[in-house]
């Protein structure tokens, strides 16, 4: 079975962000594997493991050091990893056709996963424009899975704690949701090993695909200050909750 | 000439969401026409309501084969060829569970832009805002294309009334789910109230300690028609559910009141629910993050303040009918 795994590199939830000529920001700061894409590297190898003759593609999109979320997706099980190297940062309509771009280049895959959302731009799109691209089911948000000859069954979460059984065909995507499975962090000889796994790198100026009928450009980065109060409600117990109860009816209108 | 603009409706049980409204709401321009779109044949039942928001054509959609069940990628299809019937090549929605399965669906298709969790929008512009960076930036993004698709954050919008006249109009389209078979719905552990869609969130951390004192918090919910959330710390001991987890890797929630218990409020649990109205944290530690980034905070035993702030709500709700929080 081939099976893909499309990650993210993104900066991390705890770096700050300094914003940079009005739409961009510092990028000197400490970048991660987005994490909703850790829960598709485990998935990805969970079923190498479990169908045995397979073989795990790691792909990205991003700039040169993307490749070192591309090397965790390698030490954490994945055989090869291609990176599609840009200098911009693409939006989810550029990134959905540069992944089709390389991974039909290499071969369609069986099954593709990523993660339900990546951490930066909070966009919750790319899976399904890719898996369009394809000619492909998807289904995000998936917590459990399991294969059943050439179909996949899934299970999405959906509001309120409720889920959603479906079923569909292979090839398919699969947005995977932190509930699916919990990541086995590398060992250090995975992590040595992985340095002797393979890169591929191709230019995404050199994949040649369908102009996009549309763009989402960002203008502008503004940081989100928020200014609140801070104000100590102070008593015995039955005063506070008075103070807070005319609160909630005042100011929050609750009731 | 009138630009038409397309809404997608979200029914929970029998009911429209209220935060339906709030969407209607950022939709309407006195140069729009507004389209609501049904899909589970419940158009002519809430016609009235949809009237009082501005409503003025309501797309009561079903197949040909009659209630088109739910499928995301059948209503996707549905939605679609609503659009091209009715010339309408803007779509808003809600970034709630079904939102999230529907847009994206449907501007893959159609090769649109889409922006999900806009708090923001400028429909003439074609610009939004919206926060990124688990909420630590707000971008303000500009979308080009033919069509446009965009998801709109929970009360994110307050809903305003613009009454007018509303009409009915039934559409068929014929039955697609190419590939995808929904088997089953499962019905989840927590009852009622979506985080995404409440008016007030009481949420629990590290201070709860176990899985049996979120006991407390649940009944402070069931008085007033509140959801529960938790922390990552909650979730990760495995106090409570994945479903009720709040921050950058659960849900974001904007909620009117957010009511942090035990909860130290690190940067990851901010990202979650730092749109909220009003933000109240009880915490024994007065140097707890949370105490800095809040509305109001109290210093004390949220095993004590929790039971007490039920009882004296319980008093309130009995006096006079709790209205607008259902």
């Amino acid at each position: 079975m081939k099976i893909c795994v499309c990650v993210k590199h993104v900066p991390d939830s705890a770096a700050n962000i300094t914003i940079k000529e009005k739409n961009r920001f510092d990028e000197s700061i400490t970048f991660i594997m987005n994490p909703y894409d850790e829960h598709a590297v485990e998935a990805a190898v969970r079923v190498k493991k479990q169908v045995g003759d397979s073989e795990v593609i790691a792909v990205s999109v991003g700039k040169k050091d993307t490749i070192k979320t591309l090397r965790s997706a390698l030490s954490m099980g994945a055989d090869r990893a291609i990176l599609i190297k840009t200098n911009v940062r693409p939006d989810s309509v550029i990134t959905s056709r540069a992944l089709k771009g390389a991974i039909e280049q290499d071969g369609k895959p069986d099954i593709i996963f990523t993660g339900k959302e990546s951490i930066d731009n909070e966009g919750f799109q790319t899976m399904y424009r890719l898996a369009a691209a394809l000619h492909m089911s998807v289904a995000s948000n998936v917590m459990a899975f399991s294969l059943e000859h050439d179909r996949v069954l899934v299970e999405c979460e959906m509001e309120a704690g409720a889920t959603g059984v479906m079923d569909m065909p292979l090839p398919c995507v699969i947005g995977t949701s932190k509930a699916l499975n919990k990541p086995s962090y590398p060992t250090l000889p995975a992590i040595m090993h992985a340095k002797k796994k393979e890169v591929k790198i191709i230019d995404l100026e050199s994949l040649v695909f369908e102009k996009p009928m549309s763009r989402i450009e960002i203008l502008e980065l503004k940081p989100a200050v928020e200014e609140r109060g801070s104000k100590e409600l102070k008593g015995r117990p039955e005063e506070v909750v008075m103070q807070l109860i005319q609160i909630l009816r005042e100011e929050g209108k609750v009731f | 000439m009138m630009e038409k603009i397309g809404i997608l409706i979200e029914i929970k049980g029998d009911e429209l969401k209220k935060t339906n409204f709030g969407v209607i709401t950022a939709a309407r321009d006195d140069s729009h026409e507004i389209y609501a779109f049904l899909l589970d044949g419940s158009g002519a039942e809430f016609k009235s309501r949809l009237a009082y928001y501005g409503v003025q054509k309501i797309i009561d959609i079903s197949s040909t084969d009659g209630p088109l069940e739910w499928n995301p990628v059948s209503w996707s299809m549905a939605i679609i060829h609503a659009m091209d019937h009715f010339g309408i090549n803007t779509l808003l929605g809600l970034t709630s569970f079904q939102g999230k399965e529907l847009l994206p669906r449907i501007a893959a298709y159609l090769d649109a832009p889409l922006v999900m969790d806009c708090t923001d929008i400028s429909l003439t512009e074609h610009t939004v805002n919206k926060s990124q960076f688990s909420g630590k930036t707000i971008a303000t993004i500009k979308v080009n294309g033919v069509s446009y698709i965009y998801g709109i954050r929970p009360n994110a919008f307050e809903e305003k009334p613009a009454p007018c006249e509303a009409e009915v109009i039934p559409y068929q389209t014929g039955p697609e789910s190419e590939g995808l078979i929904v088997k089953e719905i499962k019905q989840g552990a927590s009852k009622g109230i979506d985080l995404s869609e409440a008016d007030i969130i009481i949420s629990g951390g590290r201070g709860m300690k176990n899985s049996e004192n979120f006991r407390i918090l649940f009944e402070f919910a069931d008085v007033i028609g509140a959801a529960v959330g938790a922390s990552r710390v909650a979730v990760d001991a495995e106090w409570v559910p994945y479903s009720m987890q709040v921050g950058q890797t659960g849900v974001t929630v904007s909620p009117k009141v957010y009511i942090a218990c035990g909860i130290s409020g690190s940067v990851q649990h901010f990202a979650g629910m730092k749109s909220s109205g009003l933000i109240v944290a009880v915490n024994t530690d007065p140097e707890a993050n949370i105490t800095k980034n809040c509305d109001y905070y109290i210093v004390s035993d949220l095993f004590e303040i929790v039971p007490i702030l039920t009882r004296q709500m319980k008093k309130i709700v009995g006096e006079n009918q709790l209205t607008g929080t259902k």
